[in-house]
């Protein structure tokens, strides 16, 4: 027989018996919503965590060091017979080759310096930070009581909620004052350079001397000078900025874990690069003789996703770098969500096995009924692969229908689970989460579940109506 | 495998015998029967209830398989034939008619008529007129829309004949064509028939208990008593005429 005539006698069939049919259809429909809930949990608590932790900086980002750097991390020591690597520099010319890799956001370097902050007269110790603009998007900074940066190279500054604290009882009231950031500024002396520029640095008339009190690092000296073999070097010379300070946070958000620290004053990163504060690996460039090219400690390169991690480290190693990401964690948090979501479908498969019995005896039940139907199409000439199909294909119709129906009941109860949760989490002052996601491939695949399942289901009546003796049937009554 | 040669005969049963293990008891619904059809004979098979008429008319027409014999149609055993050979023979080859006229209910005249088609799997833009050729024969064609529970015993009957025909099958096996009908339908039936004989050139093989009918239209008439074969004779007396009237 044609399929389309197939179709249609099957359809008709269906639609004979309309309630039993009918309530067979909600039963699967039951099985689909139960299976399509319990997985679109799953699915929205993996994405509410994997947002949360993508905010968190930790795992869609790979840090790049030089391989001249300290290693860490809980490597192991470096096996002495190997031979030795050498590392290119960590400069901006390795950063725009960085850049150019596929799925990288953004690379940029990690800016941290501990340095002094005046405010109301007094001198108090921070760490401070850069913080990428990208940060305005990602949803990191949704919890800031103030705002965020008004551009990228505002003279601005975001407060670690326990350091404004330190500034003042009542942290809020610091939103709109100012602040000053005093910091060492590293100034590149090259050879020639180096000789002409030292009287200057040395007067620099915007520079103030130190005047700070015991809270100020140890920079009493106006400028510091430093040469290496090669006669390349650079000064430091003291400087300071008035910043507003527009926003204060809980912690900083994306600290990520390449720096030495939460930061606890946090600033525009590019402001925090045209500051050219000098940083803790800048003696040791001197010393290995890189001199006036100024090089970054390490680089935060930001991918478009976590699963982009592996490759980009792969590509980045083999220019030459030191990486680190936290791969390995985001790979068990998959693994975890793999068999979180494994036990939520398998609860969620109990109606629908349930409502395969329900298929079985409903076409068992349309065998016994229709018994001599099938003798007279025997008659007719129907094969038994004919009739097999009939019964087979009003399985499928049962379980498409049922899909269907199944994923819109599956939907509306996330709907109202999401609604309620909100609810709850409004009364507890939490910001309101999407706990609940149904993806179009788990609408695709729950329908094409519930598809297999009855035709599974209606495998075995099938065959037995095949089986049927045409002259047996006829004479059934 | 074993075919005939002989195409003058439209079926042909060598030594068949069909019979049933009912606990301790072996039924021989019918036994040792050698039977030939010869191409366009209208041949009725005589006999009481549980003679074994129904049983052997069922083994010819590709329903059931003997026992032990053969049965030669289209040229080839139908004992040798798969289930696949067999459904395409009753398909292709066989029109069937039973008593209780066996239309689907919900289904109208012309889509049970167009049934056969749908198996046979003739082209959509065919069917429609095949089926109202059908209808037209059995004088039907004014009740295509309707369902069998609409009709007369004898307009379902008709409708019936007008199922087994729509595939322009070389034979018709009617199983009590006239059982459940009163007599004046039944002969109205009997007529279509001898009428269907003639003017298609059709074998056909009734099962009947109504002697006078099968008298009157059958040329040839073949009694059966215990599944046995007890008389088989060419129907001298057949009225002819009965066609015509």
């Amino acid at each position: 027989m044609k399929s389309s005539d197939l179709g249609e006698l099957a359809v008709r069939n269906l639609r004979e018996s309309f309630l039993r049919n009918s309530l067979t259809t909600l039963g699967v429909a039951v099985g689909i919503a139960s299976l399509v809930a319990m997985l679109s949990l799953g699915v929205g608590l993996q994405e509410l965590a994997s947002k949360r932790l993508s905010q968190s900086g930790l795992f869609d980002t790979v840090v790049v060091m030089s391989r001249a750097n300290v290693r860490g991390f809980g490597r192991p020591p470096r096996d002495d017979s190997a031979p030795k690597q050498t590392s290119p520099p960590l400069d901006a010319a390795a950063r725009k080759e960085m850049e150019k890799l596929p799925n990288v956001v953004e690379v940029y370097p990690q800016i941290r310096f501990i340095t002094e902050a005046r405010f109301a007269d007094a001198s108090y110790s921070a760490i401070v930070a850069g913080v990428p603009d990208s940060a305005r998007t990602s949803g990191a900074f949704d919890g800031i009581d103030g705002r965020f940066f008004s551009s990228a190279t505002a003279d601005e500054a975001i407060l670690q909620v326990e350091f404004a604290k330190d500034l003042s009882p009542q942290p809020s009231s610091l939103l709109g004052k100012d602040l000053v950031l005093r910091y060492a500024e590293r100034q590149a002396l090259g050879p020639q350079a180096g000789a002409n520029d030292r009287p200057v640095s040395d007067a620099n008339g915007a520079t103030k001397p130190n005047t700070s009190g015991a809270k100020s690092n140890d920079a009493k000296s106006n400028t510091a000078k430093t040469t290496d073999a090669a006669g390349s070097g650079f000064s430091i010379v003291p400087r300071q900025r008035k910043l507003r300070i527009v926003g204060i946070v809980e912690t900083e958000p994306a600290a990520g874990f390449g720096g030495f620290g939460s930061g606890r004053l946090l600033i525009p990163l590019q402001v925090a690069e045209t500051l050219r504060a000098a940083q803790a690996n800048d003696l040791r460039d001197i010393v290995r003789g890189s001199g006036s090219e100024s090089t970054f400690a390490s680089l935060t390169v930001r991918v478009n996703k976590p699963s982009q991690v592996e490759a980009i480290e792969t590509a980045i190693k083999g220019m030459g770098f030191s990486t680190f990401s936290l791969l390995d964690a985001t790979r068990n948090l998959r693994i975890f969500f793999a068999v979180f979501d494994l036990l939520l479908a398998i609860f969620g498969s109990l109606a629908l096995a349930v409502a395969t019995l329900g298929i079985v005896n409903t076409l068992v039940m349309a065998i016994l009924e229709r018994r001599r139907e099938i003798g007279i199409l025997k008659a007719l000439g129907a094969a038994d692969r004919d009739v097999k199909q009939l019964f087979f294909v009003e399985a499928g119709v049962m379980g498409l229908l049922g899909g269907f129906l199944g994923v819109g009941f599956g939907w509306l109860i996330g709907q109202a689970v999401t609604f309620g949760t909100n609810v709850y989490l409004k009364q507890q002052n939490l910001p309101p989460a999407h706990v609940f996601s149904v993806p179009w491939w788990l609408v695709l695949g729950a329908i094409g579940f519930g598809v297999i399942v009855s035709l599974a289901a209606g495998l075995y009546p099938a065959s037995r109506a095949a089986r049927l003796n045409p002259v047996e049937a006829l004479r059934y009554e | 495998m074993t075919t005939t040669t002989d195409n003058s005969f439209a079926v042909r049963a060598a030594s068949v015998s069909r019979h049933y293990q009912m606990g301790a008891a072996l039924i021989r619904a019918v036994d040792d029967i050698s039977l030939e059809i010869r191409s366009g004979e209208f041949l009725a098979l005589l006999g009481s209830s549980g003679s074994g008429k129904s049983t052997l008319l069922n083994m010819m027409a590709g329903l059931d398989r003997p026992t032990s014999g053969d049965i030669f149609a289209q040229g080839r055993n139908l004992r040798e034939m798969t289930p696949l050979e067999l459904a395409r023979y009753r398909r292709e080859a066989v029109g069937m008619v039973f008593q209780s006229f066996n239309l689907l209910p919900r289904m109208t005249l012309e889509e049970n008529v167009e049934l056969p088609l749908r198996l046979a799997e003739v082209d959509r833009s065919e069917r429609a007129g095949r089926v109202r050729e059908a209808l037209e024969r059995v004088r039907l064609e004014k009740r295509l829309a309707h369902r069998p529970s609409e009709l007369s015993g004898g307009e379902q009957q008709r409708a019936a004949l007008a199922r087994a025909l729509v595939n322009r099958p070389k034979l018709l096996f009617a199983d009590e064509p006239t059982g459940n009908l009163d007599s004046a339908t039944g002969e109205e039936i009997m007529r279509l028939l001898a009428e269907i004989q003639h003017s298609l050139g059709m074998t056909i093989v009734m099962v009947t208990h109504e002697r006078p009918l099968a008298d009157r239209f059958a040329d040839r008439i073949a009694a059966l008593a215990d599944g046995k074969l007890v008389s088989d004779g060419i129907n001298e007396g057949v009225q002819r005429s009965e066609v015509r009237r």
